[in-house]
């Protein structure tokens, strides 16, 4: 057997399994964005109707509710992460970076349902935080947090600062410290061998981190769904009205196929840091 | 003997033994009350056969689910009554046989043969019902302002409600509320219906389906949920008995749900058993207090089988009255669903 076919033979598996379980999946996905319902009759064509959709108010709306928290989300998260990794790749000893690791990983052995409940029952008005701020006399009457918008970001942010803890912390790990005390050495203060030095440096783990934090938020229906009180819609929860009140398939896979598009866009902005070649 | 023939013969006896009676399954397509085990397993138990239940969330997603099966996936549907025709006539039921089903111990407010039967065949059966109207919590709001929409939708009890998430019902609730009937709404009623449905979500903190307004109610995030009845509130009322629900001076909707057998099946014998087993009044008792959530039994007979309790949370003795206070949910043609749910959406983004 010639050397290139027995390199197909190793590569065959996994790229039948791509082509049925993805490639398939979405060009029906991609040809039922330009279908149509008549009545309950699905006619298959190349109708832009379903796209056209995405001007009117509700649907429009939602995209722009996805990206708003999204970006929200995405960019509290790197805030909130950078000085955690910072924290326990330069302050935690090195023999208990792992128990810190491991107990910052600990909330996510608990189902994500059952978390995004816990954050509702925490945020609601005779929830913790009312209590505490209540309890504090910072308030008078307990704040309306649940089923806002700052629930759904709390939500996801605490799940997305420890994602993107460990991309940065691994990325700072393997910073060698004489890049640091070099800068220092030639008169660097320590802002600017942080500026200058370090968060160059691992631009690669936080473009990775928030990058995955996007695609993941974006295409999230549960944490909405549960925190946000359906007071607004984002994009993934108009997918499922679609899909499970409506069975208008070929909106939902219109809707779907614009939620790859913004993931393709973040893709190609992030791209520049996501080489997996870095020579 | 060959090892081959000693294959054969091993897995003949293991499909002669007792145990190969229940590889006989039922498939289900139903709301998430048919789930519960206390229901299910006695049926089971009886006719040694498994029944397999594949809960849905809403009538579209079960028409979806039926229209990308092969005939013969599915034995029963439970489905909303006003969708029956819809699945009639699309030919995806079959007749029932209604001697054999006690629908004489019916309520008779509920029998709903306009949608269940056509050219005197009747295709499903009534099953479950209740009411899509007020539940609140009678220690924090003054039930007398609970009997009107327009005292609910007040200053007073903003950011204090939720919506349950639904467009028929809380869209029928409001139509009741408007003097409107149920019956005959048309797309003229909408901007009415538009401006209350806007009215109710300025003064709303959440808009939830059945889970979420439960815990909304239970914690304390808001006091009234516009949609509610007994099917929020029973599974709460043993350990928050302050939890209850009324039908305003106006009405409220009546939703009902139907159990049929599909023309597919390639078990309908067993299908029309467990439809029967479900009409039964053990199985009606069943289904009324089932775990995901409460109902009143469509046969009268269940009463027999519950608790003072149980009929007191479902309100059982209050039943003619309510009954004749109700509307049926909105039955719109497909056009006219489609402007409902999407003034619904818009609804849901302001």
């Amino acid at each position: 057997m010639s050397e290139g076919a027995r390199g197909w033979g190793f590569v065959a598996p996994a790229l039948l399994w791509t082509v049925a379980f993805f490639l398939v999946p979405l060009g029906v996905m991609a040809a039922m964005s330009f279908a149509r319902l008549d009545g309950r009759e699905l006619v298959w064509g190349l109708d832009w109707g379903n796209y056209a959709k995405l001007a009117e108010p509700a649907i429009g709306q939602a995209v722009r509710v996805s990206l708003e928290i999204t970006l929200t989300v995405t960019a509290v998260s790197v805030l909130l992460a950078y000085p955690l990794a910072a924290i326990l790749a330069f302050q935690v000893p090195p023999r208990w970076q792992r128990l810190a690791l491991l107990l910052a990983l600990l909330p996510f052995w608990t189902s994500y349902v059952v978390r995004s409940y816990a954050w509702l029952l925490v945020l609601s008005k005779q929830g913790v935080v009312n209590k505490a701020l209540m309890g504090l006399g910072l308030v008078t009457e307990p704040l309306t947090l649940a089923n806002t918008r700052f629930a759904t970001v709390t939500g996801f942010v605490h799940f997305f600062t420890m994602l993107l803890t460990l991309t940065i912390y691994a990325n700072l790990v393997q910073l060698p410290r004489n890049y640091a005390r070099a800068a220092q050495d030639l008169g660097a203060s320590g802002w600017q061998t942080f500026r200058h030095v370090i968060l160059p440096l691992t631009l690669p783990g936080i473009v990775t981190g928030a990058f995955l934090s996007f695609v993941l938020c974006i295409g999230d229906y549960i944490t909405p769904q549960i925190l946000g009180g359906n007071n607004e819609l984002a994009l993934p929860q108009v997918i499922m009205v679609q899909l499970g009140r409506r069975a208008d398939f070929p909106l939902a896979s219109a809707l779907s196929v614009v939620l790859m598009g913004l993931v393709t866009v973040a893709y190609l902005l992030s791209s520049r840091w996501l080489r997996l070649d870095r020579t | 003997m060959t090892p081959w023939s000693r294959a054969c013969l091993s897995a003949a006896a293991v499909a002669a033994l007792p145990g190969a009676a229940l590889a006989q399954e039922l498939n289900a397509l139903v709301w998430c009350d048919h789930a519960d085990p206390a229901l299910v397993e006695p049926f089971e138990q009886a006719h040694g056969v498994r029944v397999n239940l594949r809960e849905y969330e809403g009538s579209g997603a079960a028409l979806a689910t039926l229209e990308q099966s092969q005939p013969g996936d599915w034995d029963v549907l439970v489905i909303d009554a006003i969708d029956v025709p819809r699945v009639v006539e699309a030919g995806l039921m079959a007749e029932l046989p209604v001697d054999q089903l006690p629908t004489a111990d019916f309520f008779p407010q509920v029998l709903m043969e306009a949608s269940t039967t056509r050219d005197g065949k009747v295709y499903a059966v009534t099953e479950k019902f209740g009411y899509n109207t007020i539940s609140f919590n009678s220690a924090e709001v003054d039930a007398e302002d609970m009997q009107s929409l327009g005292t609910i939708l007040t200053d007073e009890y903003a950011g204090r409600i939720a919506i349950y998430d639904y467009y028929l019902p809380v869209m029928g609730l409001a139509a009741v509320s408007l003097g409107m009937q149920t019956a005959d709404l048309a797309a003229d009623d909408l901007p009415a219906l538009r401006e209350m449905l806007f009215a109710m979500k300025e003064r709303a903190a959440t808009v939830g389906e059945v889970v979420a307004s439960q815990t909304a109610l239970a914690t304390g995030e808001v006091d009234i949920v516009i949609g509610g009845g007994e099917f929020l509130t029973a599974v709460l009322a043993a350990e928050q008995p302050e939890m209850t629900w009324t039908i305003p001076d106006q009405g409220a909707v009546l939703w009902a749900q139907s159990i049929g057998v599909l023309e597919g099946s390639q078990n309908k014998d067993l299908a029309l058993e467990f439809v029967k087993y479900i009409v039964s009044p053990e199985g009606q008792a069943r289904l009324a207090t089932s775990s995901c959530y409460w109902g009143m039994p469509a046969n009268r007979m269940a009463g027999e089988h519950l608790t003072d309790e149980q009929k007191a949370v479902l309100r059982w003795d209050e039943q003619e009255q309510y009954l004749s206070r109700a509307q049926l949910y909105p039955a719109p043609d497909a056009d006219l669903d489609t402007q409902m749910q999407d003034l619904w959406l818009e609804m849901l983004q302001r």
